[in-house]
């Protein structure tokens, strides 16, 4: 009995172990990679530690001659714009939604619902045209709105809570002679915080990794994001790679700092953000 | 003074107010590009010229030319790896569901590469499937060396490196969804089969696998849409050359590289279709199960 214990001991951490190794060492060598000299790079195999642990000169390369330091300017700006306004627009429909039956409520739910059908990547080549007409091309409120008019996640995640919020609530308000606006401000928002925590996450996970919207809609330099001016070192940067390595790791440290300080809300965001 | 009005004035104010951006924004950007979609798909337009009515004659472009059906024997690549990678994510999550040391270190590690962005997870594989990269390297050290070839540039192989960058992205969250929802069992019904005398694969095989039976149905469904979108991996690291280019990157190709919207629109329509008629599918049998 024991020793069958033991095998599957040694199995259980023995497959952890490798799972661990398959997803850190991809993300390991490129972290070495960042801080070698050229020589060093070309000299070196990828599994070898750099010499010099404080050769900040590709970080600095990738930052400043890269353009990310203007990527994460504009990532940050998006990000912020579109979380409060999904916030604000995702809460505002669930109220109404929820708390108001009218004729045709049952038809706007039902109109969000069908929408969450459309896989998005598809309907770019029509979206295109009408960004276009719009006269947002090479805007950032391309992005903006995009983001704003195409998330119907949030708009689950807040109607979900919603039926946690007891109605009676209103109503002791409504004896007070609150407005619905005020319900709403005073009482609904402020109860909607779990739900707004999951919505900025996956919302922020969302946005930040995002790359085809910014490449197909904000393709001028200034208004690169993250993404997208990573995705610029492949050409200029194609030799050396310990630059590009650079590029990564920037890329990577915000999500790296965020899920460590977030752990919890994350896994949490995730997995009540998932069940629709 | 909004707090003047009747209860029953400010409830009209309140559903036109409150709807009228969000509904507007629905409309403008979810539903008006699908039916502009339908439109082009049946004309012949390049973005500029005046649209001509050509019937189906982009639908039969699409199914008849090699050149545009080839790129579905791509996503089964994707598909198979869905599967792979839902078994690892589930094996993982089973494990770490009973009484594990280091539980939340292996947890954050398996979960973290799905929060990462798609370009920086693009180029970390372009560079670890590099001749004499990590990934020959490793092989060398366990020797297995003789292995070690063009992953990228292998026109039989480079689907399946793609295919494997895509599972490393996106097992922790199928990881992460599986592990909730066989945390939620209660613990009670575990120490009764084991009472019972159940043992580990037991206990898998009666409680946990009946119990997350519609998450993994759930998320097989999102998993076979999801290899019809493959895109952003593929397109990332080789722009779909050595014929690693999946459906949407065609699309996207035909569309804004060609300029054959109508095209490329016939295309999007194809597949929206597939993606709904899978959704409804699953919808359909599972709402008849419950």
């Amino acid at each position: 009995m024991k020793s069958k214990y033991a095998a599957g001991s040694i199995l259980k951490y023995g497959s952890l172990i490798l799972g661990v190794i398959a997803a850190i060492l991809p993300i390991l060598v490129v972290f070495f990679a960042s801080f070698k000299t050229g020589t060093e790079y070309t000299t070196t195999g990828p599994l070898t530690p750099p010499s010099d642990w404080t050769n900040f000169e590709n970080f600095k390369r990738a930052f400043v001659e890269g353009n990310m330091l203007n990527g994460f300017k504009n990532t940050v700006i998006i990000l912020v714009i579109s979380i409060i306004g999904t916030t604000l627009i995702g809460s505002m429909v669930a109220f109404v939604l929820n708390r108001f039956k009218f004729r045709g409520s049952k038809l706007i739910l039902g109109a969000f619902l069908l929408a969450t059908l459309i896989p998005g990547v598809t309907t770019q080549v029509a979206t295109f045209q009408i960004v276009n007409a719009l006269g947002l091309f090479n805007t950032m409120w391309a992005a903006i709105v995009l983001y704003l008019g195409t998330d119907i996640i949030a708009i689950y995640i807040f109607l979900q809570f919603m039926n946690s919020i007891s109605v009676s609530l209103d109503e002791s308000a409504m004896l007070d002679g609150a407005s619905y606006f005020t319900i709403y401000t005073k009482i609904i928002l402020p109860l909607l915080k779990p739900a707004i925590v999951t919505v900025i996450i996956v919302r922020g996970i969302f946005v930040y990794n995002d790359f085809y919207t910014p490449f197909l809609y904000m393709p001028k330099t200034e208004l690169h994001v993250i993404s997208t001016a990573l995705f610029k070192f492949q050409g200029p940067y194609g030799s050396e790679w310990e630059v590009i390595c650079a590029g990564i790791m920037l890329a990577i440290i915000p999500t790296f700092i965020a899920f460590i300080s977030l752990q919890k809300h994350i896994y949490n965001g995730l997995t009540s953000g998932s069940v629709k | 003074m909004f707090s003047k009005l009747s209860y029953r004035t400010q409830r009209i104010i309140i559903i036109v107010s409150f709807l009228i951006v969000p509904l507007t924004l629905l409309a403008i950007f979810s539903f008006l590009p699908v039916a502009n979609m339908f439109w082009y798909s049946v004309t012949d337009w390049n973005g500029y010229s005046e649209k001509e009515f050509v019937g189906l004659e982009n639908y039969i472009t699409v199914f008849t030319d090699p050149e545009y059906f080839r790129v579905f024997g791509v996503s089964l690549y994707y598909f198979f790896a869905t599967f792979v990678q839902m078994g690892i994510a589930l094996y993982f999550a089973t494990i770490l569901s009973f009484k594990v040391r280091f539980k939340n270190f292996f947890k954050g590690v398996i979960f973290f590469p799905y929060l990462l962005n798609g370009v920086a997870i693009g180029f970390m594989f372009l560079f670890f499937f590099r001749p004499d990269g990590a990934l020959d390297t490793v092989l060398q050290m366990i020797g297995l060396g003789d292995f070690a070839m063009h992953w990228l540039g292998n026109p039989d192989i480079i689907n399946v490196s793609l295919a494997g960058t895509s599972i490393w992205r996106y097992m922790g969250f199928n990881f992460i969804i599986f592990l909730g929802a066989i945390s939620s069992i209660s613990g009670e019904i575990y120490e009764a089969a084991e009472i019972d005398g159940a043992n580990r694969w037991q206990q898998f095989r009666y409680i946990i696998m009946p119990s997350i039976r519609i998450i993994i149905s759930l998320n097989l469904v999102l998993a076979i849409s999801g290899a019809l979108s493959a895109f952003e991996i593929p397109y990332i690291m080789t722009g779909g050359a050595n014929g690693s280019a999946t459906f949407v990157i065609q699309t996207v190709d035909t569309a804004f590289k060609y300029g054959k919207i109508g095209l490329a629109s016939a295309m999007a329509v194809i597949l929206l279709f597939i993606v709904i008629i899978v959704t409804v599918l699953q919808k359909r049998f599972f709402s008849e199960e419950d």
